[in-house]
């Protein structure tokens, strides 16, 4: 199960520990790393994880950290490519395996509402959208040639106002970074990041202020962008992104690049 | 997700209370080609303010860029999300989209109106409450339009709105809308069940009578179309219907706990009542039902759960445990109907993996008894099924299942067939009824054992399958082998498939149904010589592995041993025994084996024979060894 940290990856470990109850989870998690996450949600996992007494594999793309590819350097486009895609292609042929779950949703971007629930992968990890199987009631048809892998979208029907909603009524516990507090921001290539750590340019280092804000998504730090808030409980959150008008993956510096992106992408391997 | 409502605003925990109230509508958008299907879903998600703002800049930016509106916002470059739809201006794939208002959740599959992409619109049907059958009011009801009707209703849909659209293109016409849906009433004679039809005109562009009655029909006096879909009533049929619960998994995460988990398709179950697992046919009582947040007194359809038994009865994945005074049947031959959904027509005779809930099993569907024609819902003669085609069938399975009639019962009435080679979903079915003969055709007893009589000969029955291309030599090295086995003092026969096919095959040609029907018939005949107690040497091009492997599967363990004579084609080709390959090179003969039909060599055959620089006396030789160090006989 590919785990994220992220509040979608949260909802899914819930359900799994749920859906397997009174036994454990019979698959590990799996965590690709970019080495740019906020340290806060390196905190969180670790803790989690030992918590419920699973099994967490993390990945690194070695050849990006060796290349030292990050966000700053070499621009959020090869950064994720390399270290999200590429890494994510590694880790699933390093370990063999044949499925994996994410935790992605058909309402965050119109490629994905056109994705099924099982969805097959070629060998290299290339979604083709023309190759969909139809998925007909519940029946799953999850049969593999040699090489082919799966992705099961467990997700795929919520909504992000049904996922905040079953945080809320599963109490459902999230990474801090959800819920706004002062934090040290800055302003880069129009998106509002934080300062997590000294690798930020100190030339755009030197502008930060300190403003209250939380994010809605979460991913690496350079590439996620802040909105300036007050919410600092659940229900606030929830009030505030109903009476938003901007959706959720816009503070996404990667969807950004170019229209029909994600589709691209995931014929490229992308999760 | 703006629902702009003031509760809000004002309290948040009451609208969030207020929201998870809500009940869920799942419906489709179906129809003929340019309809409007996909504008319209735009449309309904823009007027329940459910675009974002950076997402209404794009699509005002790709409206100008790809869109069919000119200048103006074309709706349905919202749903239309690949790249191929956008350049093409049309759907291909179904897309689920996400809305409420103050009264109701929905999800919306927005499904293609293309014929090709019939299958997708099925995808989206088979789990929808209520279906909007888009008709253009220019070009009234087309065959795709009572395709997606025939489909709909088949898969259990019940209500249906008749949307008239683009009214604006026809002055608003009365007469027009009228005319459309009478023709339509008359149609729908023919579908099965009982429906719910609401004809609306409406104008998905300009937004007419979608979210209220607007003044450009004022003799209209019916709902619009967010009334309808906020207040249709959807029956919890699920949860009336007996209990069925498909075993996903058995939970055992100590000696100590024995656990059956899936997730109820119907009915509802209590801790003491009595149950009946499936197909074994043991009863036993429920004890607990066991989730992480605490047992339950009572679950009901949809529920995912996990529930214990009094007694220790054998119960597996696949399995389902159903109400002991309601069992459903267990049969493994049936009738069904079949959506047939993949470019390779079916082949009757051919073996296919059938899913059912959650069991897979192997499962020979056989010609079609009779095609369903998607104008009138008539009976037309039918030897396979096509892309798109809807027929009746039967189909026998390898083991028995336990089942429902899909009118019955959806979850426990349906299946989807599987290509055992290239895994690709090629069928949806819905279960008529059983044949029953299963369960009426007894085996007669007999008395003189299949072991008797080969043990009267000394040896052991076995079956030797030559495949290879046409003149690679499996009849030449099957005729010397027999000779050799002969002067042992051997009792074989040859099925050889030139002679088959002057008599028991006679009506067979060589279409690819043909050849699966053939090696069907001879797989059953070297059954019955094995029986008897014969090493029968079947020699046959046969050149598909789905039939080799029915053959195999027919046979009785360790009892089938393929023998590739791996002749190269250019090697065949080159001898040319029978003058066949110039008669096929040449298009007189159709269908040729390597020419232009495939040959497909066995992965993992017994025994592989190189004909390049050994003589057939060599090659016999070398079987005679492998069959004497298998235990076939003693030499
Ligand atoms: N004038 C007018 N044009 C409409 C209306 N509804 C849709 N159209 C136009 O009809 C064309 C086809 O609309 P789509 O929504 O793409 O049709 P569709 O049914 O989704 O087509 P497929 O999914 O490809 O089968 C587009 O150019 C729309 O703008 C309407 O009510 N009035
Ligand atoms: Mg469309």
């Amino acid at each position: 199960m590919l785990y994220s940290i992220g509040k979608d990856s949260a909802v899914m470990l819930h359900l799994a520990i749920k859906a397997f109850y009174p036994s454990r989870p019979p698959f590990p998690l799996l965590h690709v790393d970019t080495g740019w996450k906020f340290r806060e949600m390196i905190t969180f996992r670790d803790r989690k994880v030992k918590e419920l007494g699973l099994e967490l594999l993390v990945h690194i793309n070695e050849d990006g950290v060796r290349e030292g590819v990050g966000p700053f350097s070499h621009g959020s486009a090869y950064h994720t490519d390399v270290m999200k895609t590429a890494g994510l292609k590694q880790a699933l042929d390093k370990y063999g395996f044949d499925a994996a779950f994410g935790g992605a949703r058909r309402d965050e971007e119109k490629s994905r509402a056109k994705e099924r629930i099982i969805s097959v992968r070629t060998a290299g990890h290339r979604w083709d959208p023309k190759r969909q199987r139809p998925e007909i009631w519940n029946l799953y048809n999850t049969r593999l040639q040699k090489g082919e892998s799966l992705r099961a979208f467990p997700l795929s029907n919520w909504t992000e106002l049904d996922i905040w909603q079953y945080i809320r009524r599963e109490n459902i516990e999230l990474v801090p970074l959800y819920f706004a507090a002062p934090r040290p921001v800055v302003d880069w290539n129009g998106t509002m990041i934080m300062l997590d750590d000294d690798r930020v340019p100190p030339d755009i280092a030197v502008q930060a202020t300190t403003k209250s804000v939380r994010f809605r998504t979460l991913g690496c730090y350079p590439l996620t962008g802040a909105v300036e808030s007050t919410a600092t409980t659940l229900d606030d959150v929830i009030q505030e992104i109903l009476l938003t008008t901007t959706s959720e993956r816009q503070g996404r510096a990667i969807d950004k690049d170019q229209a029909a992106s994600m589709e691209k992408k995931k014929q490229e391997g992308y999760f | 997700m703006r629902l702009h409502d003031d509760l809000i605003a004002e309290d948040i925990g009451a609208y969030l209370e207020a929201h998870e109230q809500k009940s869920l509508l799942r419906f489709i958008t179906c129809g003929s080609v340019d309809d409007g299907k996909s504008t319209l879903i735009g449309r309904l998600l823009y007027d329940s303010k459910m675009i974002f703002e950076d997402q209404l800049a794009t699509l005002e930016a790709d409206s100008k860029k790809v869109g069919t509106q000119g200048d103006s916002i074309d709706f349905a470059l919202l749903v239309d999300g690949l790249a191929a739809e956008r350049e093409q201006g049309i759907t291909i794939d179904v897309a689920y989209r996400f809305f409420a208002t103050q009264k109701r959740k929905f999800i919306v599959a927005d499904t293609p109106g293309h014929e090709q992409y019939t299958r997708n619109m099925a995808t989206g049907a088979s789990t929808a409450d209520a279906a909007i059958l888009m008709i253009d009011a220019r070009k009234g009801i087309l065959t795709q339009t009572r395709r997606h009707s025939i489909i709909a209703t088949l898969l259990g849909i019940r209500h249906l709105v008749l949307a008239i659209n683009k009214m604006d293109l026809v002055g608003y016409e009365q007469s027009v809308y009228d005319a459309i849906v009478a023709d339509y009433q008359a149609f729908a004679e023919v579908l099965p069940g009982k429906l719910d039809i609401v004809p609306i005109p409406i104008s998905a562009l300009a937004g007419t009578n979608i979210t209220e009655r607007s003044p450009e029909t004022p003799w209209y006096a019916g709902p619009s179309l967010m009334d309808y879909l906020e207040t249709v009533e959807i029956a919890k049929e699920a949860e009336t219907l007996p209990l069925r619960m498909p075993v996903q998994w058995v939970n055992r995460p100590n000696l100590d706990f024995r656990g059956f988990s899936g997730q109820i398709a119907s009915g509802r179950v209590r801790p003491g009542d009595r149950i009946r697992s499936l197909p074994s046919g043991r009863e036993t009582t429920i004890t607990r039902i066991v989730t992480a947040s605490g047992d339950l007194d009572e679950a009901v359809a949809g529920q995912s759960i996990t529930l214990t038994f009094a007694d220790e009865i054998d119960t597996s994945r696949g399995d389902v445990i159903a109400a002991a005074t309601q069992p459903p049947e267990v049969s493994d031959q049936f009738q069904v109907k079949l959506l047939w959904m993949s470019e390779q027509p079916l082949l009757p005779g051919r073996r296919y993996f059938l899913k059912s809930g959650t069991r897979t099993v192997s499962a020979t569907v056989n010609a079609p008894k009779h095609g369903i024609d998607v104008n009138t819902m008539a009976d037309t003669a039918a030897r396979t099924l096509e892309l798109n085609q809807i027929g009746v069938t039967t189909i026998a399975l390898e083991q028995p299942i336990p089942f429902d009639p899909y009118t019955d019962n959806r979850l426990t009435g349906s299946f989807i067939l599987i290509d055992r080679q290239t895994n690709d979903t090629v069928a949806l079915g819905l279960i008529d009824f059983s044949l029953r003969r299963a369960a009426n055709i007894h085996w007669q007893a007999l008395d003189i054992t299949r072991e008797a009589l080969a043990e009267q000969k000394n040896q052991q029955a076995t079956v030797l399958w030559f495949t290879g291309l046409s003149g690679s030599g499996k009849s030449t090295i099957a005729n010397a082998l027999q000779k050799r086995l002969y002067a042992m003092g051997r009792h074989t026969f040859i099925l050889d498939g030139d002679n088959v096919r002057h008599g028991l095959n006679r009506d067979l040609g060589f279409t690819d149904a043909d050849r699966v029907e053939n090696i069907r018939r001879v797989s059953n005949v070297a059954r019955l010589m094995t029986d008897a107690g014969l090493i029968v040497l079947v020699s046959f091009i046969s050149p598909f592995r789905a039939e080799r492997q029915m053959a195999r599967a027919l046979m009785a363990e360790g009892e089938f041993i393929e023998i590739h004579v791996d002749t190269p084609l250019d090697v065949a080709e080159q001898r040319d025994v029978k003058g066949l390959y110039k008669k096929a090179r040449a298009g007189e003969i159709r269908n040729f084996t390597g020419i232009d039909s495939p040959y497909e060599p066995p992965l993992n055959p017994e025994l592989r024979i190189n004909t390049v620089g050994q003589s057939a006396e060599d090659a016999a030789e070398e079987i005679l060894k492998f069959l004497a160090w298998r235990g076939v006989f003693e030499i």
